[in-house]
């Protein structure tokens, strides 16, 4: 297992072998920090804590789960204390009736028919998107301030699992066990940051004030 | 019944008895595959019948491939170095006892 040569690696004090390890993560441990702490700033303070947490348990980490999801379980903790001290608390309440656990609908209700035998179907349907809309938004300084700017935008259980699941290409599997969330609540946040996120890429792309 | 009446039923029903507001709330599900078979069958029923949903997919698979293009910052160099020489703090350390 490639997991089991890493750590190996790195309890044998295998400098190249850290390296690589900061390289792949420092990112996305950064990225997944802003989702609990207030500013850039002290996300990148937890980041190095983290690594200095990995230096720490390193001999002890048993290799009972990923050294992937070991590592965000750590920032995890580390993220959690700093945004409690930062006083931005954040919900971590799974069923908790917090704002972001009220019903919101995936789509503007005025783009659907309000009456008539075909209501609740499209009044307004969608634009085409062409198919290297990505590589155009991302292209653009514009186009990836506007994605960043949906996801930043975010309640934090949404951001946390849109950041795990669809920007860093985690299963559902990983993201619950890293998160500790079920596998249900894992699927409504993603559902709701999905559609958020989308219909925020949607006013931007197709332009107008009445896009949903 | 009206003939119009009978025409809306009978697309209603070959459109999977779908709503496309339905649609568009289970499609995380979809793309999850985590619809019931029944379900489902009823989804791709809609969506052939649908080009508002075929679109409103396409707009969703697009978002996501958009999310998992997003760069990652860079580590700054110094914050590198400076990872590293604790790493090698750990080592000396680790080795000592």
């Amino acid at each position: 297992m490639e997991d089991a040569n890493q750590l190996r690696a790195l309890r044998d004090g295998d400098e190249t072998a850290f390296a690589a390890l900061v390289d792949r993560y420092h990112g996305p441990l950064l990225r997944l920090a802003m989702a609990y702490v207030p500013s850039h700033a002290v996300a990148e303070e937890v980041v190095q804590e983290t690594w200095l947490g990995v230096l720490e348990g390193l001999s002890r980490f048993e290799g009972r789960s990923s050294l992937k999801t070991w590592i965000y379980r750590i920032l995890i903790n580390r993220a959690k204390t700093r945004g409690i001290r930062e006083s931005r608390s954040v919900p971590f309440s799974p069923l908790g009736a917090s704002a972001e656990d009220t019903d919101e609908p995936a789509v503007d209700p005025a783009r659907f028919r309000s009456t008539g035998y075909w209501v609740d179907h499209w009044a307004e349907p969608p634009g085409v998107w062409d198919d290297d809309t990505p590589e155009k938004l991302l292209l653009s300084k514009e186009g990836l301030a506007q994605i960043e700017k949906a996801i930043a935008a975010l309640p934090p259980a949404q951001r946390q699992v849109i950041t795990l699941r669809d920007v860093e290409g985690l299963s559902s599997a990983e993201v619950c066990n890293i998160l500790a969330i079920s596998e249900t609540n894992q699927r409504v946040q993603l559902h709701r940051a999905r559609s958020r996120v989308r219909r925020a890429l949607a006013r931007y792309l197709e332009g107008g004030g009445s896009q949903t | 019944m009206t003939r119009d009446d009978l025409k809306n039923q009978i697309i209603d029903y070959l459109a999977g008895k779908l709503t496309c507001k339905e649609v568009t709330e289970a499609i995380t599900d979809y793309l999850e595959g985590r619809l019931s078979f029944g379900k489902w069958v009823r989804f791709q029923m809609h969506l052939g019948l649908c080009f508002g949903c075929r679109r409103y997919l396409r707009q969703m698979k697009l978002t996501i491939r958009t999310l998992g293009a997003l760069p990652a910052e860079p580590i700054p160099p110094a914050v590198r170095n400076e990872l590293i020489q604790r790493f090698r703090t750990w080592k000396t350390r680790e080795y000592s006892h």
